[in-house]
């Protein structure tokens, strides 16, 4: 393979471990995880309950910290910064796809597109024009004054997708995205993130549980008690 | 974030409704227990420096002889000495009370400076054996007049006094008390000369208005001096010492009055506290999520503090708003008790500021937790 033609690595995962402490016992929870993401991916991870799916993910994503291991995105190894600098990355780097949407109740789904734009220095203008053209690309423009106990899964989900792609973000992280979604709602969302995948380039993870979301994916990727199949050097 | 702390507030309505109605109702009874307190004391504060009070050591119940003015008088440095005793008569019912007292009038009006009587009036009410004066506000509050006759019903002295109101003074300053009632000491003493001669000549107190003030201490030492031995020894003190002997009659309720009012305020905290860290724990999750956003731990400080201080502020509001009609219900309904009975605007700052603090302080916790617990904790459903 000639390298040009190869999409640069994105997410580098080397040796990546941790363990929770439950009172005085330690789960260990990832053992050296090994997982290079290029650029452009968009990649499904599965595997059984309690394997460290959403773990990993939190980590890719900069929620949670790891105890030892290389974790270096776009070249910054996250698992170094501070807890304020890692919030700023997040902020810039990363959009998060919560499995029960997580839209803020008391906010309409524009308002909740424009939320992440509240820490950047935009103009409200111009942080209200960015949030509708997010929640255009989604197809739900026309609901973006509607509270989100007015929407349906399917129409909660898609704002949450907004919100994760207003800023602009790298990476696209997605914990069970349809997991509380009918067929038809969720063949809507996994149809958006492919376009978002294809048409705007991001790096998607995604866990799912689900066989046809996978199958969306460009690569899968199984996850079984917390070491990955594919790092078995 | 502004108006996101507002939705924030308004999202349990009826639970944000009550704590502000707690507020408010705390802040209320805060202000007014401090009123009364303020009210309280207010009639120490019209006491003038220079002013000394003689009455007999043993107890105020006892008299002093009309016999001692006279070597009062002689003492060096003494502008002038009145004298006179507490009346304490009814006027028609018992729920009409005011302070009564029969005193040396000629001598009193001139110590007495910041009771002003025109000069027309004063003239006739000095010259009639049975005239009296009233207090601007007390002559309101009965609808008298000039001429009107006033019956008092003795209770120390037995019978029906019949008085006539010969002049109304008006206080010099606002705060000045209007609702002292005076008449002729001589007027009481002729009748008891003439029925109970064992009792007459007798006055209750002596106040001497002293030239320097600097030097009243000494001459109050210099006082009870002359008296000692005698058959009644004396005590004498500044006004201010006087009165202050009154109010601490009740100062162990005076007191009381004060830890409560700290208490309600100590109640209200927890209350709001409690809703706070109530309420910032069902937002567990939303406060996670908000984190995974990029927002960190200082803005949720601020959307909790703001939510709190809200709620206080708004609350305290509420209170110090409802204590000028509450205020208004207590000066109508006792006002015959406490003479001012003013809401001062230090005791409003005050309770705006304890209102305030509150919300600061009821945040704290809960808004140190909310921005503690990590973000994957958070995400992870409680249950
Ligand atoms: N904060 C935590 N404290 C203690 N244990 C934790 C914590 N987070 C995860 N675990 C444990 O780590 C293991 C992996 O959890 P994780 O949520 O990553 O699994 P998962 O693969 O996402 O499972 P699921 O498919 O059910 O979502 C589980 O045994 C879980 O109990
Ligand atoms: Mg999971």
């Amino acid at each position: 393979m000639a390298p040009e033609s190869t999409p640069p690595i994105l997410v580098e995962i080397n040796n990546l471990t941790k363990s929770y402490r439950r009172g005085v016992q330690i789960i260990k929870v990832l053992e050296n995880v090994c997982l290079n993401i290029p650029e452009g991916e968009f990649l499904a991870l599965m595997g059984p309950s309690g394997s460290g799916k959403t773990t990993l993910l939190n980590l890719i994503a900069g929620i949670d910290q790891p105890d030892s291991g290389l974790l270096r995105i776009a070249g910054v190894d996250i698992s170094l910064l501070s807890e304020s600098e890692l919030a700023v990355w997040r902020h810039r780097n990363v959009g998060f796809i919560f499995q029960f949407y997580n839209l803020v109740p008391v906010l309409t789904a524009l308002e909740n597109v424009e939320l992440p734009l509240l820490l950047s220095e935009l103009p409200r203008v111009r942080r209200r024009q960015q949030a509708e053209l997010a929640l255009k690309l989604v197809g739900i423009y026309d609901r973006k004054d509607h509270y989100p106990r007015q929407l349906s899964g399917g129409q909660q989900q898609r704002v949450a997708i907004a919100r994760a792609i207003v800023s602009d973000p790298v990476i696209i992280a997605a914990d069970e995205p349809t997991g509380d979604l009918d067929k038809v709602s969720a063949g809507e969302v996994l149809q958006l993130m492919t376009r978002l995948n294809q048409e705007l380039g991001k790096t998607i993870i995604m866990v799912t549980h689900d066989p046809r979301a996978a199958e969306r994916a460009s690569r899968l990727q199984h996850l079984d008690k917390g070491v990955l199949n594919a790092c078995t050097v | 974030m502004f108006k996101l702390i507002l939705r924030n507030t308004l999202r349990h309505r009826l639970r944000t409704t009550l704590t502000i109605l707690g507020m408010a109702i705390a802040i209320l009874s805060f202000g007014l227990l401090r009123t009364v307190v303020d009210a309280w004391y207010a009639g120490v504060e019209g006491a003038a420096a220079d002013r000394l009070v003689t009455r007999n050591a043993i107890s105020l119940i006892f008299r002093l002889p009309l016999a001692y003015l006279n070597k009062i008088q002689t003492i060096d440095g003494i502008k002038k000495v009145t004298y006179g005793f507490w009346f304490g008569g009814v006027y028609i019912d018992e729920k009409n009370f005011f302070p009564q007292f029969a005193v040396e009038l000629p001598t009193y009006l001139d110590i007495y400076s910041e009771f002003v009587v025109d000069p027309e009036q004063r003239q006739v009410l000095v010259k009639e054996r049975n005239a009296c004066v009233a207090g601007r506000k007390l002559a309101q509050r009965f609808g008298w007049k000039l001429g009107d006759i006033i019956t008092l019903k003795g209770t120390i002295f037995p019978g029906d006094w019949e008085l006539v109101l010969r002049a109304i003074y008006d206080g010099v300053e606002e705060t000045t008390d209007e609702t002292r009632f005076f008449f002729h000491w001589d007027y009481v003493n002729e009748t008891m000369k003439k029925n109970f001669p064992t009792v007459a000549n007798q006055v209750g107190w002596f106040i001497s208005q002293v030239e320097d003030i600097e030097r009243a201490p000494l001459i109050a030492a210099q006082i009870d001096a002359t008296f000692a031995n005698s058959l009644a020894e004396t005590l004498t003190e500044s006004e201010k010492a006087f009165q202050m002997g009154f109010v601490s009659m009740t100062k162990a309720i005076i007191m009381a009055i004060q830890v409560v009012s700290y208490v309600v305020i100590a109640i209200i905290l927890i209350v709001l506290a409690n809703t706070m860290a109530m309420t910032a724990r069902e937002r567990q999750e939303e406060h996670a999520v908000l984190k995974t956003l990029g927002f960190q731990g200082r803005h949720l400080v601020t959307l909790i503090a703001g939510e709190s201080v809200a709620i206080a502020f708004l609350g305290g509001l509420a209170g110090i708003i409802a204590i000028f009609p509450a205020a208004h219900f207590f000066r109508t309904a006792l006002g015959n008790y406490f003479r001012i009975f003013n809401v001062s605007d230090e005791t409003l700052a005050i309770c705006l500021l304890i209102a305030l603090v509150v919300g600061v302080v009821a945040a704290i916790f809960p808004a140190w937790r909310a921005a503690r617990v990590p973000i994957a904790e958070g995400l992870r459903r409680i249950g």
